[in-house]
C-alpha cells in the first residue's frame, strides 16, 4: 500500500546502505561502532537496537565492522550496485553476480 | 515503529542528538617520551619498538588502533626479505629495486627494510600473527617449505617474498601495543607539529589533536615524535558517491603528516610523482575483487569468453607451457621481482600487447579468472589466502562473494580489463585517464625526506612507513616502524621536556575550529572536489610551467577565500573539513614540487610539454622542497645521496 505521509527530506548521500543489520540478531553491543575507521556509525539511542548508519556515503567497505560483530549474521557487508562484480559458472555458462 | 535510520527519526520529527559530549575548545594535555602519529603498522611497530626501549609512548589515531591503516584489515605478503630459505641477500633486493624505479626509490629505508624484515616477521610470530602453515593446509605445495612450513609468492624457486596471514596481524600488533603500556588516543586527528619556540624548522617538541566526536582539543608534549601518517590521497579524484571500494587505503588517509610537516618546515622528496594506476573512481570493482592476473592473484589462468586462454610470457615474450613456470626465474635470469618493469626481474605476465590484440579480435571480451583450471594448492592459495589475507578482502571479497554463491572451484570471476573498473588492468592496458591517476593512492610516492636513523629534516621528528618519500609495503612500514621507534626513543632518553610555545597552540586552535564557527557555507565534499578540479586540469597530464602557475593561484583562491568560507555542523564534519585543507596543502606541495622537476620522466609519472624530454641524464637526482622564511625552498639532490647502504646501515642500525 502506498504511504500517504509523506515528508520534505534530502537525497540521502549515496550508497546508502553500505552495511545491512539483522536487528533480531544484533545485540546493539556497538562493537562495530568503535572498530569502523571512516566513524560512519553512531550508537542508536535506544539501547540495544542496531547503531545507525550516519555517514554510508564514507563507508570504504573495509569490513571491519563484519569482522569485529561478536554476533554472527547481525551485520554483513553490502556493496553497492554499480560495484557488483560478475561472474559465470564455467561447465554451463550461467551468468550470476555479487 | 523500529528507528533505524536517521531518517526514520527525521520523519518522526525528533532530532538525532550528537551522541558524544561536545567539548570544542576544552583542552587536555597527554605527555610522553615518543608521541606516535597513527596506529597503522608503521605506527604500532614503532610504538612497541620504542616502548621496549623504554619510552613512555603515546600513540595518536584518527580511527580505531585496533583495524586501523592500510594493513588493518590484513596483509597477503611479506616482500623483499632475506631470509634461510632463500639465497638472495639484501644488496640484490634494493638493487632491483632501484633499477626499477630508474633510481627513484628509498634507498635508505627499503635497505633497512632488507636487513631486518625477517627478524621483524618472526617478531610478528612472537607476538601472535600466523606467518607459516602450521595447519598444513598446503602440504607438498609448490610454494611450501616442509622444514619451515613457509609459504612463498611469485617466485618459488628463489623464496624471499612470503605469503602470510596478514589478517592476524593488526589485532596481535594492538594487544602488544597495549601490553607495553603505550597509550593509545583512538578518534582523535593530528592537526599540527608543535616545535621549540613556535619557529618554522625548529626541532619537534610534540602535536596537536582534536578529537573527531567530541571536539575536544588535545595537546601532545613529546620528546620525540614519529610521524607514520601514511601519504596523500584524494587529490585529483574524488567523490564518495563513487569511490567506494576501490580506494585501497581507507579513504581518511589523506597526508595530514605530510601537511603538518610542511607547516613546521620538513623537508620532502618526490612530491611530484604519479603513480601508474588509477585513483579510486566509481568505475572501479572493489581490489582483487575483480579476475585479474596481478599481485595477490598471480599466477592465475585467464581466458576470454570463450575460454580461450590468455598466455602468460616471459621477459622475453615466450609464451609459457605450464603454470609452474609462471613462478620461476627465466633461463638466464637469477630471480623474479613482484611488478618490477625493468628485464632483469621482470616477472611472467600477460602479454603487454594484449589490449591491442583484443581490439583485433583475437580474444572475445569480457576476460575472466579461471581458477577451476588452476591445481587445489593454487585455487586455495589465490583465493582464501592471498585473497582472503590481503587487506579488505576476507569479509568485502571472500565472504561476501561466497554469500552470493561464487565457488571458486566452479565459477570464473570476471575481470574488467579493457572495460575499465579494475585498477590495475586499466594500468595495465593504457586506459588510464592522466587526469585521474593515483597520487599516493598506489605505488609508492612523495614523502619527508629522512637520514639514516630515519629522522626528517626536523630534530625530533621520525618517519616511517608510507608517509617516507619512495616508500610502499606492509613489511616496509613494519620494519622502518621498527626502526625509527627504536631511534626516536634512544632520542627522548637524551632530552629533556620542552615547554610548549603557547601562542602556537593558540594559533592551531584558531584554525582548527574556523569551521565548527558557522552556521552555513562550504562543505567538505565541495572543496575535495574543488581541488581536485583544479589538479586535473592545471596539475594533470602534460604539465607545464603556465598550467602549473595557474594552479598555484587557484588553490590560493581557494585557500584564502573558500577555507574560511567552510562550515561543519559536529566534530565528525569538523574532522572531514581539517582533512580537506590538508588534502589543500597537499596538492600546493604537488605543485610545487613539479614547477621544480624541469623534465619529464617515465619513471615519475611525470610528464611536461615544456620539457618533453624523458629522463635526461642531468635531471636524473631528487627534486625536494620544504618552506623557509615563508618562501618555498628547492634543493637538488644526487640520485644516490646516502652513500654505501652497507656501511651506513651498520654505522646507524644501533638504537
Amino acid at each position: 500500500m502506498i504511504r500517504k505521509s509523506v515528508y520534505a527530506t534530502p537525497n540521502a548521500p549515496a550508497p546508502t546502505r553500505p552495511v545491512i543489520f539483522n536487528p533480531d540478531l544484533c545485540i546493539g553491543c556497538n562493537a562495530c561502532v568503535e572498530d569502523c575507521q571512516m566513524d560512519v556509525f553512531i550508537p542508536n539511542p535506544e539501547k540495544g537496537e542496531p547503531p545507525i548508519i550516519l555517514y554510508p556515503d564514507e563507508c570504504w567497505y573495509g569490513g571491519c565492522c563484519v569482522a569485529m560483530c561478536p554476533e554472527p549474521g547481525a551485520i554483513r557487508l553490502n556493496h553497492p550496485l554499480m560495484q557488483r562484480v560478475r561472474w559465470k559458472r564455467k561447465k554451463t555458462g550461467e551468468h550470476s553476480r555479487v | 515503529m523500529r528507528m533505524s535510520k536517521w531518517e526514520d527519526y527525521a520523519q518522526e520529527g525528533k532530532a538525532l542528538e550528537w551522541p558524544y559530549p561536545v567539548r570544542y575548545g576544552e583542552e587536555r594535555k597527554v605527555c610522553a617520551d615518543v608521541l606516535v602519529l597513527g596506529g597503522g603498522i608503521a605506527g604500532c611497530w614503532a610504538a612497541i619498538s620504542a616502548a621496549r626501549n623504554g619510552a613512555k609512548v603515546a600513540i595518536l589515531e584518527k580511527g580505531a588502533t585496533i583495524r586501523s591503516g592500510s594493513g588493518g584489515s590484513g596483509c597477503d605478503h611479506w616482500l623483499n626479505t632475506p631470509n634461510p630459505c632463500s639465497t638472495i641477500t639484501a644488496e640484490e633486493i634494493v638493487d632491483k629495486e632501484m633499477v626499477s624505479n630508474g633510481g627513484y626509490a628509498n634507498g635508505i629505508s627499503r635497505y633497512i627494510a632488507a636487513r631486518e624484515s625477517y627478524e621483524t616477521l618472526l617478531e610478528m610470530e612472537k607476538m601472535g600473527g600466523k606467518i607459516r602453515d602450521t595447519e598444513d593446509e598446503f602440504k607438498g605445495a609448490d610454494f611450501r617449505d616442509e622444514e619451515t612450513k613457509f609459504l612463498f609468492a611469485y617466485d618459488y624457486e628463489n623464496k624471499y617474498m612470503f605469503r602470510v596471514w596478514g589478517t592476524t596481524f593488526k589485532v596481535a600488533l594492538y594487544n602488544e601495543c597495549k601490553r607495553m603500556g603505550v597509550e593509545i588516543h583512538d578518534r582523535v586527528m593530528a592537526t599540527s607539529l608543535l616545535t621549540e619556540g613556535g619557529k618554522l624548522g625548529a626541532r619537534v617538541i610534540g602535536a596537536t589533536g582534536l578529537h573527531g566526536r567530541t571536539g575536544e582539543f588535545i595537546i601532545f608534549s613529546a620528546k620525540a615524535t614519529v610521524n607514520c601518517l601514511s601519504r596523500h590521497q584524494r587529490n585529483w579524484v574524488f567523490s564518495t558517491e563513487l569511490a567506494g571500494n576501490a580506494t585501497f587505503r581507507p579513504g581518511t588517509i589523506v597526508g595530514d603528516g605530510h601537511a603538518m610537516a610542511w607547516r613546521a618546515g620538513a623537508e620532502f622528496a618526490q612530491m611530484e610523482k604519479t603513480g601508474g594506476h588509477g585513483a579510486g573512481t566509481g568505475y572501479s570493482y572493489p581490489f582483487y575483487g575483480t579476475g585479474n592476473p596481478f599481485c595477490t592473484w598471480v599466477p592465475c589462468t585467464m581466458v576470454d569468453a570463450n575460454g580461450k586462454e590468455i598466455p602468460w610470457v616471459d621477459r622475453e615474450g615466450r609464451v609459457l607451457k605450464s603454470v609452474s613456470e609462471r613462478t620461476r626465474p627465466a633461463p638466464g635470469q637469477k630471480f623474479l621481482g613482484e611488478r618490477e618493469r625493468g628485464y632483469q626481474w621482470m616477472a611472467p605476465r600477460l602479454p603487454l600487447d594484449l589490449g591491442k590484440r583484443i581490439r583485433k579480435g583475437e580474444f572475445k571480451l569480457p576476460l575472466y579468472a579461471d581458477l577451476p583450471s588452476m591445481t587445489d594448492h593454487e585455487r586455495r592459495a589465490i583465493w582464501g589466502l592471498m585473497v582472503g589475507e590481503e587487506a579488505k578482502t576476507r569479509i568485502p571479497i571472500i565472504e561476501t562473494y561466497a554469500e552470493s554463491g561464487f565457488d571458486p572451484a566452479r565459477d570464473l570471476l570476471q575481470s574488467y580489463i579493457m572495460l575499465r573498473g579494475d585498477p590495475l588492468g586499466d594500468a595495465f592496458v593504457g586506459m588510464v585517464n592522466p587526469q585521474e591517476r593515483a597520487g599516493g593512492e598506489g605505488g609508492d610516492a612523495g614523502g619527508l625526506l629522512v637520514d639514516w636513523d630515519l629522522r626528517t629534516s626536523l630534530e625530533g621528528l621520525y618517519c616511517a612507513g608510507d608517509a617516507l618519500f619512495a616508500a610502499n609495503y606492509h613489511y616496509h612500514a613494519a620494519t622502518t616502524g621498527r626502526y625509527a621507534g627504536r631511534k626516536a626513543a634512544a632520542y627522548a632518553s637524551r632530552c629533556v621536556e620542552t615547554e610548549i610555545f603557547r601562542e602556537q597552540v593558540e594559533c592551531e586552535k584558531k584554525r582548527v575550529y574556523v569551521p565548527a564557527e558557522k552556521k552555513e557555507g562550504i562543505e567538505w565534499k565541495e572543496l575535495n572536489a574543488s581541488i581536485c578540479r583544479v589538479m586535473q586540469n592545471y596539475c594533470g597530464e602534460p604539465k607545464s610551467d603556465e598550467l602549473l602557475r595557474i594552479a598555484l593561484i587557484w588553490l590560493k583562491e581557494l585557500e584564502d577565500g573558500a577555507i574560511p568560507d567552510t562550515y561543519a555542523s559536529n566534530p565528525h564534519k569538523l574532522m572531514r573539513t581539517l582533512e580537506v585543507f590538508d588534502i589543500l596543502t597537499c596538492s600546493q606541495m604537488i605543485v610545487h614540487a613539479s614547477l621544480a622537476r624541469k623534465a619529464s620522466s617515465k619513471f615519475l609519472g611525470f610528464v611536461r610539454s615544456d620539457y618533453p624530454d624523458l629522463d635526461p641524464p642531468p635531471w636524473h637526482k631528487w627534486i625536494t622542497i620544504r618552506l623557509q622564511d615563508g618562501e618555498v625552498q628547492k634543493r637538488e639532490l644526487p640520485i644516490n645521496f646516502w652513500g654505501d647502504l652497507k656501511e651506513n646501515y651498520e654505522k646507524h642500525c644501533k638504537a
